[in-house]
C-alpha cells in the first residue's frame, strides 16, 4: 500500500510547513467575459483560489458553469475573439499569466500548465502517429534530439501503462481504443513534467471499467511527479474519488470551497445540497422505487417480444471491395417486455445495446424476431408494420440532435399525429398543448425554435413527442447521459410518473449503474452483443453473478470521499473487438436460470 | 426533493414569444437586402421597357457613333455609355441585352440548380444502388468538357435562346449536385432524421421537410455564383457561334466582342462586367439576408 496516500487523507491540504506552501498556481478575483449576441456576458466573476504543490483541486459545477472556461482562461485559451479576461490575475510561481503575450504563453503551455480535454479522438491529430505527436511537443519545448525525443515518448508512455510502447509509436489515433487515446493525452501532457495539469472532463467521454482505471493512473502520476491537478467535472463520484480539495461553481461564481470530506459531509451552501442530493446513487439512491418482482411484471401479454435478435455489419475490404468481415453487433439477444415495466439495457460502448434499440425502433434491418403487441413484425405488410411501429417511440441521448432545429417545437410534437392522420388541426393543437403542460412546459412555448430552450426542457419536448401517439412502449436511449444532474433527477421522475399515468413500457438503455438502479424493474447486462446476465434489478444489483456485471457495479465511482478506493476494479484486457471474418461466429452463451428468473450465461 | 416537475429553467433566463413577421416585411427591413432588390428591379425594368428607355435600335451601326478614325466613342452627353466597334450605342445594347442575360441567368441556372438538387438529394439519402448510378453518371459529367458537351447539344438542336437556356442547364448542374449529394449524405447521418424515423415519417416528407430547409443556404449560395457563371457560358457558346445569334445582345457577348480593344476602349468591357457583377452581387444579398431570415437560430440578429 502506499504509505504516502494513506496518511494524506482527503481534504487535509498539502503540507503546510514545508517550501510547498507557496501555491503553485495563485487566481485572484478573475473574470472573464465573452462578448455575445447581445453584448458582452461574464460567465466567470470574481474567482478565487490557490492551488498548492501536489494538490488534487476539483472544480464541480453543472454546465453553463463557467468551470470550462476558467480553465481555458488560465491556459490563455479562451474562444477568440469574443472572449477575454476582463480583471482579475492568474499567477504561475511569479509570473502573471493574464498578462503574457502569445510567444510568452506557449512556452509555459505543455512545459508548465499542460491541459487534456474530454474527448480523446478529437485532440488528438487523426493523420500523425501517436510517436509523431509525442515528440513534436517535446522538441518544441527542449533542447533534446530527436533520438532523445523519441526515448522520452517511450517513457512517458509505459509511465501511463501503455504496452509494447515502442511499436505504439507507430499507430495512429484510431487504431487505439478510447481509454488508451486518453491515457495517450495524459501521456502527452504529463511527458514534460509540468508543474499543473488541468483536466477537463477527462472521463466523461469514457466507459466506467475505462474511467476507473485512468482516474488510478492519474492518481498513481500525480503523487510519482508531484503535479498539481485541476479535475473539472460534473460528476460527484469522480470529485470524491479524487479530490482533495472541492469548488463548486455555479452560473460562474463560487458557490462553496472546502476539503472534499467536508463538502460531502456537510455541505454550506444550499446549490451543493441539492446537488448532491440529485446524485443518483447506487444502493440506497434518492428517488428509488420499490422493485417490482418478476411475477407480478410479467403479465400474459408482452408489449414487446424480442426472440433470438441478430444485427450484423458487413465490412468491406480487400481489392476488390468484396465483404470480408463482419460486426457482429447484436447476438442471438432474446427479452420480453411487459407492460407498465421497465426493462433496462446496460453495457459499456459497443456491446451492441443500442443496436438492440435501433432494431427494435425499425431503424436497422434485423434477423430474428421482434413482436409488438403480439404481432410479429417481419410477418407483416408496409401500412400494417407502420401501424404497429406507432406503439414504439424513442427518445434519444442528445435531444438538441434529435429535434429538427428547423421546425418550431410545437410542430415537431404535432409531426407524429399529422403523419398518423390522428386528429383535425384544432384537435392535434389542443393535444399538443396539453403535452406540453404535461411534461411540465407551457403552451405559449409551443412556438418557440428547439435551440431556445435548456437541455432539460428539450428533452421533454422529446419525451412529448414520443408520447404523443400514446405507444405502448418507449425507447430511452441514454435519454438523460447528456443532462446535468439536477435536471436528470426530474427528468428521471417524470418518466416515472408518466409511466404510472399511460401504463407505458421503457426500454432504458444506459451506461450509468446509479440511473439505471433507480428507474429500472428489471435489468439485462450486454456484453460484445450478448446478454450475460438479465433478472429483476434486486437480483442483478444485490446479486450479481457474471463476472462483467459485478466489474461495472464496482467500477462505477461512488459519491462518498470516506469510500474512496485505493484500486479500481481493472480490466485485465481490453474489450475484443466484435468484428469478425465471414464465415466465423462468436460461440453462444447460454443463460441458466439461477433461481427466480435470474438468468446468468455460463 | 424538488416538486418532480418543476421546469428546467435556461440560464439565461430569456423566454419570449413574440410573433413572428412575414418573410417578405423581414426581408425589406434590411438594407443590403434592399439594395439587392433594387438593383434587380432596375435591370428587369431596363430589360422590360428597353425599347421606351432609349431612342436608338440595339443593332443600327450610327455613322456618328465612331470617330472620324474608325474608332469608338466614349460616353458622352449622346451615348451614355459610349459606343461600340461598330458604333452602335451600348448603352441600348445594354438594355436589350439584359432580356438574354436575364434568362440565362434566371432560367438557365434556376434549372441547373432544380436538376442539380433533386440529383443531389435523392442520390445522397437513398445512396445504394440509386445514389451509386446518380453519382457515376454526375462524375461522367464532370469529367466531360462542358464546352464540347455543349457545342454537340446546341448543333442537335435549332438554335434559340432557349435551346441555349437548357443547355446550359444541362451543362451546369453536375458541380451543384456534388455539393448537395455529400451535404445530404451528413445530414442523413444526423440524428432527427432517425427521430423521424421513428415517428413513422416517408422519405419525401424527411426529404422535403427536414433535409431540404437545411441545404438553402448551400444552394443559395450555388445559385448565385451560377448567375456570372452562366452568364459568362452563354457569350462562350455565342462567341463560338452557337448561342444566341449575333447582332441579337447579351451582356456575354458584348463582352466577348470586345475584350481586345480593352485598352483603347475600356467602357466597352467596363460596363457590361460591371452589370453583370452588380446582378450576380443582388443576388447574393438578397441570398445571403433569405438565409438568416429562414434559420431561426439566426433569428434576431442583423
Amino acid at each position: 500500500m502506499n504509505a504516502g496516500a494513506a496518511n494524506r487523507p482527503a481534504g487535509a491540504a498539502a503540507p503546510v510547513d514545508s517550501i510547498a506552501a507557496r501555491p503553485v498556481l495563485d487566481i485572484a478575483g478573475l473574470c472573464v467575459s465573452v462578448r455575445g449576441e447581445d453584448g458582452e456576458r461574464e460567465v466567470v466573476s470574481d474567482l478565487s483560489f490557490k492551488l498548492a504543490r501536489g494538490e488534487t483541486l476539483c472544480i464541480a459545477g453543472e454546465s453553463g458553469s463557467g468551470k470550462s472556461m476558467t480553465a481555458l482562461a488560465i491556459m490563455q485559451l479562451l474562444p477568440q475573439p469574443a472572449g477575454r479576461i476582463s480583471s482579475g490575475t492568474i499567477r504561475l510561481g511569479e509570473t502573471n499569466l493574464a498578462t503574457l503575450n502569445e510567444r510568452q504563453m506557449q512556452r509555459i503551455r505543455g512545459a508548465r500548465i499542460a491541459m487534456i480535454f474530454q474527448e480523446p479522438m478529437t485532440s488528438l491529430n487523426p493523420v500523425l502517429s501517436i510517436g509523431r505527436q509525442l515528440t513534436e511537443s517535446i522538441e518544441a519545448h527542449t533542447d533534446l534530439s530527436q533520438s532523445q525525443a523519441q526515448r522520452r515518448a517511450v517513457e512517458a508512455l509505459k509511465a501511463v501503462r501503455i504496452s509494447e510502447a515502442e511499436s505504439r509509436l507507430k499507430q495512429f489515433p484510431h487504431e487505439l481504443s478510447g481509454g488508451m487515446r486518453q491515457r495517450v493525452m495524459i501521456a502527452m501532457a504529463l511527458a514534460l513534467e509540468p508543474d499543473v495539469l488541468i483536466a477537463d472532463e477527462p472521463t466523461t467521454a469514457l466507459d466506467v471499467t475505462v474511467q476507473g482505471e485512468v482516474l488510478e493512473l492519474l492518481r498513481d502520476l500525480q503523487r510519482e511527479h508531484g503535479t498539481s491537478v485541476i479535475l473539472i467535472t460534473h460528476d460527484m463520484g469522480v470529485v470524491a474519488e479524487m479530490a482533495d480539495r472541492v469548488i463548486v461553481m455555479r452560473h460562474g461564481r463560487m458557490v462553496e470551497e472546502g476539503a472534499a470530506t467536508d463538502i460531502f459531509a456537510l455541505p454550506q451552501a444550499e446549490y451543493t445540497r441539492e446537488l448532491l442530493a440529485a446524485v443518483p446513487r447506487i444502493g440506497t439512491g434518492a428517488g428509488r422505487q420499490e422493485s417490482r418482482d418478476a411475477a407480478e411484471a410479467s403479465k400474459p401479454a408482452n408489449v414487446a417480444d424480442v426472440d433470438d435478435l441478430h444485427v450484423r455489419f458487413d465490412l468491406r475490404g480487400g481489392f476488390f471491395g468484396r465483404i470480408n468481415r463482419r460486426v457482429h453487433a447484436v447476438e442471438g439477444v432474446s427479452f420480453s417486455i411487459a407492460p407498465n415495466e421497465t426493462l433496462a439495457l446496460v453495457g459499456e460502448s459497443g456491446c451492441g445495446k443500442s443496436t438492440t434499440a435501433k432494431a427494435l425502433a425499425g431503424l436497422v434491418p434485423y434477423q430474428g424476431d421482434i413482436a409488438i403487441g403480439g404481432r410479429n413484425l417481419s410477418g407483416l405488410g408496409r401500412a400494417a408494420r407502420k401501424a404497429v411501429r406507432r406503439d414504439v417511440q424513442m427518445i434519444f441521448q442528445d435531444p438538441y440532435a434529435s429535434l429538427d432545429p428547423r421546425m418550431r417545437v410545437g410542430d415537431l410534437v404535432a409531426e407524429p399525429l399529422l403523419i398518423h392522420g390522428i386528429a383535425s388541426k384544432e384537435e392535434r393543437r389542443e393535444r399538443v398543448a396539453a403535452l406540453f403542460e404535461r411534461v411540465g412546459l407551457s403552451a405559449d412555448q409551443m412556438e418557440l425554435y428547439p435551440h431556445e430552450f435548456s437541455g432539460g426542457q428539450r428533452q421533454r419536448i422529446c419525451i412529448a413527442r414520443a408520447l404523443a401517439l400514446r405507444p405502448r412502449l418507449i425507447i430511452a436511449d441514454e435519454s438523460v447521459s447528456a443532462l446535468d444532474v439536477s435536471v436528470q433527477a426530474r427528468v428521471l421522475d417524470l418518466l416515472k410518473e408518466l409511466q404510472r399515468e399511460f401504463g407505458v413500457a421503457y426500454l432504458f438503455i444506459s451506461h450509468d449503474m446509479a440511473v439505471v438502479e433507480n428507474i429500472s424493474d428489471r435489468v439485462a447486462v450486454m456484453y460484445l452483443g450478448q446478454i450475460v446476465e438479465m433478472g429483476t434489478r434486486d437480483q442483478v444489483f444485490s446479486n450479481p453473478r457474471h463476472p462483467y456485471t459485478k466489474r461495472l457495479i464496482e467500477a462505477v465511482p461512488v459519491p462518498d470521499p470516506t469510500r474512496r478506493r485505493e484500486r479500481f476494479a481493472r480490466l485485465d484486457r481490453e474489450i475484443p473487438s466484435s468484428t469478425r471474418r465471414i464465415g466465423e461466429t462468436p460461440p453462444r452463451l447460454a443463460l441458466t436460470d439461477v433461481g427466480g428468473g435470474h438468468l446468468v450465461a455460463v | 426533493m424538488t416538486s418532480p416537475i418543476a421546469p428546467d429553467l435556461p440560464a439565461a433566463g430569456r423566454m419570449p414569444v413574440k410573433p413572428r413577421a412575414s418573410v417578405w416585411r423581414r426581408l425589406v427591413k434590411r438594407p443590403l437586402a434592399m439594395l439587392g432588390l433594387v438593383i434587380i428591379a432596375i435591370v428587369l425594368a431596363g430589360a422590360i421597357l428597353a425599347p421606351w428607355l432609349t431612342g436608338y435600335d440595339p443593332n443600327e451601326q450610327m455613322f456618328d457613333g465612331l470617330t472620324l478614325e474608325g474608332a469608338p466613342l466614349p460616353p458622352d452627353a449622346k451615348f451614355w455609355l459610349g459606343t461600340d466597334l461598330l458604333g452602335r450605342d451600348l448603352l441600348t445594347r445594354m438594355l436589350f441585352g439584359a432580356r438574354t442575360s436575364l434568362i440565362i441567368g434566371i432560367v438557365a441556372n434556376g434549372v441547373a440548380l432544380l436538376i442539380g438538387t433533386l440529383v443531389g438529394v435523392t442520390a445522397g439519402y437513398f445512396r445504394g444502388w440509386i445514389g451509386s448510378a446518380l453519382m457515376r453518371f454526375t462524375d461522367l459529367m464532370m469529367a466531360f468538357p462542358a464546352l464540347l458537351l455543349a457545342i454537340c447539344l446546341a448543333a442537335v438542336f435549332e438554335p434559340s435562346l432557349w435551346i441555349v437556356a437548357m443547355v446550359i442547364a444541362l451543362v451546369n448542374w453536375v458541380q451543384t449536385a456534388r455539393v448537395i449529394y455529400t451535404e445530404t449524405s451528413s445530414l442523413a447521418e444526423r440524428e432527427f432524421i432517425d427521430a423521424e424515423r421513428t415517428i413513422g415519417a416517408s422519405a419525401p416528407r424527411i426529404l422535403f421537410r427536414h433535409i431540404l430547409p437545411h441545404l438553402l443556404p448551400t444552394i443559395i449560395v450555388w445559385g448565385t455564383l451560377g448567375i456570372s457563371t452562366t452568364v459568362l457560358l452563354e457569350a462562350t457558346l455565342s462567341y463560338l457561334g452557337i448561342g444566341v445569334q449575333p447582332p441579337t445582345a447579351s451582356w456575354g457577348n458584348i463582352i466577348f466582342e470586345n475584350q481586345t480593344y480593352f485598352q483603347a476602349a475600356p467602357w466597352l468591357v467596363f460596363f457590361p462586367g460591371a452589370a453583370i457583377l452588380a446582378l450576380a452581387l443582388a443576388f447574393n444579398l438578397i441570398g445571403d439576408a433569405l438565409r438568416d431570415i429562414l434559420d431561426p437560430t439566426q433569428r434576431g440578429r442583423g
